[in-house]
């Protein structure tokens, strides 16, 4: 049988559920436990960012990831687990997410698109079994763990892609409001931008600002041939890029010209920088 | 209101279609023109030949000469002046041109109005009388403009003069009025057609999928976990959408069933979000017979969830408040969620305030207010704020 084998190879199978809704994560806990009698649950996490903590912590090998929930959208915490994702230990491998959505018609198309296991709210018992047997199946003949991240760090390129919320006008100036002072920072001056709890950092080669925004709100306002997101959390200036290098762990870090430090281009991105 | 608009516009867009394609058909414009313009001008000989006591035929010839010809000369002009008229007002309306949508509409219908047409009318008799006339000399052999001009009485001169003006003038009024009911069908059509887009806009963010498929999953737990709580949920769901379907029908409805329309929709948000969800209600009861567009609130709540208490970790408090305000109406939506700057960038947003600010620039025009803006007492959260003539109680 595909669980015993799973078990076997992996040792127990454990899984989280990250879900707001509290009847829904009960439930989908339950139809959980009566499918999959040997699956470990981990306790329920009800926002994106303690169910990123928790993954993080604890290494499930399966994933149950609603897409709206607070703080953190199922995407983000995909991605963030790709970007955050320990290599060095072999015991963890990337885990198998599987996305849980009431009505998300884009995103459903693009899970269709790249494979990725989704499941529709109200979960029906025969779809969750099928769900079921399909991880029991890829926990068996589960590929090496290298292959596994890189696959999951491929389709967690292209759903986020297809995600990306429409461009908004562009930013000329960047407005850093001080006390009762507003700085104006043109934005030819901003070598990268870093995301800081919710604050953004605005670095210039000269001195850094601070602005009540987001990376996301900030990001459809920036010319994407002028500023790339290397990392979750990091917005660039490829201009102000001077090398990228390698790291065996699948990260890039990136010299810049203008400013001391090194900034690292996570997995998600690596691609970015690749010689011609 | 929709029982009442569907076959007017019905009956518009018909119209409309109509017009397109007869526009479209010069071969069906000429044959329209003829029918119009043959039995008029047989009308008149029969008539010259019973005022004038002479041939028929002869009568007929040149009244279908002259008749024919003047018609053709001023319906060439009509359409010519319009489409004239129309590309002039197409050009200049990049700088604020003039005119407004009456105009225009008469203009696409081929009038260009009467200070252009009646000079047009004139000349196109004069001309049209003329080479007619002669034309029907060359068929018939009679001299009829010699004897017309230069005969022994006025009496021919002033009958066949005051005929053809007042022929020529009656069927341009005609093509005219035509042109005005055209252009009244398709300001109807199109009025209709907005209201149907409001009602279906409505009705989509009612019955937003997201909210719709959430509850009936959460539905679908407790029909196994706990009956009761079931159908109580399930009561609550027919309740608001019954409510939803009769809210598109009807212009006005009590504050008081805004507010339970309200509180189905916060009962069912409860379910879900459990204690992270905080719901008030504060509704006086002077102001429980009001009248107010219905669900007017409703987009404001949604928001205040959507992007205010369900991106924040730990929810949060939902405020509704009527308040009288002198002659005035304050109704207020207020929540202790993550602020608007948060919540600025998502797209979502704006669609729900648009068709709240829209809804109110039709109903009211200037005399409703709608502002949202971060709340001012320091507990963070958005606050909207709508102020409308306060209208009395049925």
């Amino acid at each position: 049988m595909n669980t015993t084998a799973a078990a076997a190879t992996t040792g127990i199978t454990t899984a989280l559920i990250a879900e707001d809704e509290p009847l829904l994560a009960a439930a989908l806990r339950n139809d959980l436990a009566a499918l999959w009698p040997d699956l470990q649950l981990l306790p329920l996490q009800a926002d994106g960012r303690s169910a990123l903590e928790a993954a993080l912590a604890l290494r499930p090998q399966v994933c149950f990831l609603d897409i709206r929930m607070p703080a953190l959208s199922g995407l983000d915490v995909a991605a963030a687990l790709a970007e955050d994702w320990p290599e060095q230990e072999p015991a963890a491998p990337f885990p198998l997410l599987v996305f849980v959505t009431a009505y998300d018609q884009y995103a459903l198309q693009a899970f269709e698109a790249q494979a990725v296991d989704y499941l529709v709210k109200p979960v029906q018992r025969e779809r969750l079994a099928a769900c079921v047997a399909r991880l029991q199946q890829r926990l068996a003949d589960r590929a090496p763990q290298r292959d596994a991240l890189a696959q999951a760090v491929d389709q967690l390129r292209h759903l986020l892609g297809q995600a990306a919320p429409p461009a908004a006008p562009r930013l000329q100036v960047i407005q850093a409001q001080v006390g009762a002072t507003v700085h104006l920072v043109p934005i030819e001056q901003v070598l990268y931008f870093e995301a800081a709890d919710k604050y953004v950092r605005v670095i210039t080669a000269e001195r850094e600002h601070l602005i009540r925004l987001s990376l996301r709100e900030l990001l459809p306002q920036l010319d994407p041939a002028v500023f790339w997101q290397v990392h979750r959390g990091t917005v660039v200036r490829t201009a102000a890029v001077a090398s990228a290098h390698r790291e065996d762990s699948g990260k890039v870090t990136l010299t810049l010209t203008g400013r001391p430090e090194k900034l690292v281009a996570s997995r998600l991105y690596a691609h970015l920088f690749k010689g011609m | 209101m929709a029982a009442e608009m569907n076959p007017l516009s019905r009956h518009g867009v018909s119209a409309h279609a109509r017009l397109q394609a007869w526009r479209e058909s010069p071969l069906r414009l000429i044959a329209y023109e003829l029918k119009i313009g043959l039995p008029l001008c047989s009308a008149i000989a029969l008539f010259l030949t019973i005022v004038f006591n002479d041939s028929f035929l002869d009568n007929l010839v040149f009244s279908l000469c002259i008749g024919l010809m003047i018609q053709g000369l001023i319906e060439v002009g009509r359409i010519a002046l319009a489409a004239w008229l129309l590309r002039r007002r197409q050009a200049g309306a990049g700088e604020g041109g003039e005119g407004g949508e009456g105009g225009d509409a008469a203009l696409h219908n081929s009038w260009p109005g009467w200070p252009l047409m009646l000079p047009w009318i004139l000349l196109s008799v004069v001309l049209g009388y003329t080479v007619g006339s002669l034309l029907a000399s060359a068929l018939t052999g009679h001299q009829h403009l010699q004897r017309l001009f230069f005969g022994a009485s006025l009496r021919p001169l002033a009958i066949i003069g005051s005929l053809v003006i007042v022929v020529s003038t009656g069927t341009s009024y005609l093509f005219y009025v035509r042109g005005r009911m055209a252009a009244f069908e398709s300001a109807a059509a199109a009025a209709s057609r907005a209201a149907a887009e409001t009602q279906l806009k409505l009705l989509q963010s009612q019955l937003e999928p997201h909210m719709l498929f959430n509850t009936l999953a959460n539905l679908r737990v407790l029909i196994g976990l706990d009956p009761p709580q079931a159908q109580a949920m399930l009561d609550r769901l027919i309740a608001f959408l019954r409510r939803t379907l009769a809210a598109t029908r009807n212009e006005r409805h009590a504050l008081a069933d805004e507010f339970e329309a309200l509180g189905d929709y916060l009962a069912l948000m409860g379910v879900r979000m459990g204690a992270r969800l905080q719901p008030r209600l504060e509704l006086p009861a002077e102001l429980r017979g009001v009248p107010v567009p219905p669900l007017l609130l409703q987009p404001l709540v949604e928001n205040a969830i959507k992007h205010g208490l369900e991106p924040q970790v730990e929810g949060g408090r939902l405020e509704v408040q009527a308040q009288r305000a002198g002659d005035r109406l304050r109704l207020r939506v207020r929540d202790t969620g993550v602020g608007l700057s948060a919540a600025a960038a998502n797209a979502g947003t704006q669609f729900g305030l648009h068709q709240v600010r829209e809804r109110l620039a039709t109903l009211y025009g200037t005399r409703a207010q709608f502002t949202l803006l971060p709340a001012a007492d320091g507990e963070g959260g958005a606050e909207a704020l709508i102020e409308l003539p306060l209208e009395p109680a049925p």
